[in-house]
């Protein structure tokens, strides 16, 4: 995979809302429905790897018997590429370290609250990592939805006939993303770990936004299309 | 369900965690009130799983597993204690948006703006930027106004229209400079909204251009 780009600090003066939305009447269309219309089938199921299968019993073993040893393990696994993600964002060594501990400290204490049918482990310690450093780095806070919130609209299926295809394509999902062409590959590092939104990244790159946005979308175009292929 | 979603490509910035607070904000409460957008940010948030799995580890010093250890024991830090909502407040205000509330809805203080309209703004600004709940009165019609900026409003409850659409809870409207319009609450309640708003509004019409010049945008 190309890793061509420059690290930065973070973006502190960033625009709060994008300059310009797309038109009115074109969102009429509405954007979530292709991306649920072509997900995988209910009931399609494709072998975890033995990786995910092992981080997933190792969360299991932490929220039901506070193993030591389970987190030892997983620390192992994922402290490294934590404290890497955060250098990436424009963290410095010392900083990197401490905030790498309070993610692993949250992975600890929120084991009981992983949900193996909803998300990949990566996926999940991903979002704890993300939110951390917004929440320490950008001292912003991060809205969130809560799973047990009674206004929150639930899904229309059984959660079992959503389990999400993520749970089960980490390998795969990486072979695709390797696969991407290189600028569309940058164009997801930019979006994923220099904390650029697409109006960032058009000025950076000066490309025009149109071009990030359809740059991104094609990425994200093969990408489901891995999660779909069975 | 919502039938206005936010772009795609701002559920990928938020997914992602570049979006600023106050669209993020935005985003997490429309999520709330619509399982299909939650379901493609889930989708998004596997890619930055991966991406993660796959970057070049970067190992922490020996001692900090030995120092973490040491620390799994220590109690959890308490969560700030939220005001007690009302039902309403609870029914009405997903959990992302009632985080940033000091009250129920019928006790924070609202600050009218025209007969239909009040106001009451949430402590979340970065500059130039105004966060706030709107309350349209039932029927009533806000003055046709463009933008200086970029606007965000997500209904909560009731509904309303504008010369682009219908909106109703869950929906999204985005407007930027390029819009000009006059929205009207529904007739049949009040209209509950989260507006994040850059730039302010400019009125239109002969009087609105008069009144611009004594109200601050």
């Amino acid at each position: 995979m190309t890793q061509t780009i420059a690290l930065r600090a973070p973006t502190v003066d960033a625009p709060a809302l994008p300059a310009a939305w797309p038109k009115r009447t074109a969102r009429l269309v509405g954007l979530a429905a292709p991306a649920i219309k072509g997900a995988m089938p209910a009931g399609a199921s494709v072998a975890r790897t033995d990786q995910e299968r092992r981080l997933v019993d190792l969360i299991g073993r932490i929220a039901r018997h506070r193993e030591r040893d389970a987190f030892v393990a997983l620390f192992d696994h994922f402290a490294p590429r934590i404290k890497a993600y955060l250098v990436r964002l424009g963290s410095d060594d010392a900083n990197a370290e401490e905030l790498t501990q309070e993610v692993m400290l949250a992975v600890w204490r929120r084991a009981a609250s992983f949900n193996p049918s909803l998300a990949a482990v990566s996926t999940w310690v991903f979002t704890i990592a993300r939110n951390k450093r917004i929440d320490r780095l950008r001292r912003e806070r991060r809205p969130e939805i809560e799973p047990d919130d009674p206004a929150l609209v639930p899904e229309p299926e059984t959660p079992a006939d959503v389990a999400l295809e993520a749970a089960q394509t980490g390998g795969r999902l990486r072979a695709a993303i390797a696969d991407l062409p290189g600028e569309q590959q940058q164009l997801l590092l930019m979006a994923f770990f220099e904390d650029k939104s697409h109006s960032a990244i058009a000025a950076e790159t000066r490309l025009p936004l149109g071009t990030v946005k359809s740059r991104i979308r094609l990425a994200l175009i093969r990408l489901r299309g891995t999660l779909e292929s069975t | 369900m919502p039938f206005h979603h936010p772009p795609e490509d701002v559920l990928f910035d938020y997914a992602a965690g570049s979006v600023r607070e106050p669209l993020g904000l935005v985003v997490a409460t429309h999520l709330a009130l619509c399982p299909a957008c939650r379901r493609q940010v889930r989708e998004l948030e596997t890619i930055g799983g991966a991406l993660l799995e796959q970057l070049p580890g970067s190992p922490p010093r020996i001692a900090a597993i030995d120092a973490l250890l040491g620390r799994l024991d220590e109690p959890e830090p308490a969560a700030p204690s939220s005001p007690a909502f009302d039902a309403e407040t609870r029914r009405l205000v997903p959990a992302p948006l009632r985080a940033y509330l000091g009250a129920s809805l019928k006790d924070i203080a609202w600050r009218p703006v025209t007969r239909g309209l009040a106001e009451h703004d949430l402590a979340l600004a970065p500059p130039g930027v105004k966060t706030q709940l709107l309350r349209i009165r039932a029927g009533a019609a806000i003055p046709r106004h463009g933008h200086g900026g970029s606007e965000a409003v997500l209904v909560l409850d009731g509904g309303f229209s504008d010369e682009l659409g219908t909106y109703a809870r869950g929906d999204l409207a985005l407007s930027d400079g390029t819009i000009v319009h006059r929205p009207v609450a529904d007739a049949d309640g009040d209209c509950l909204c989260l507006a994040v708003v850059e730039g302010g509004v400019r009125l239109a019409g002969p009087l609105g251009r008069l009144l611009n010049l004594f109200t601050r945008a």
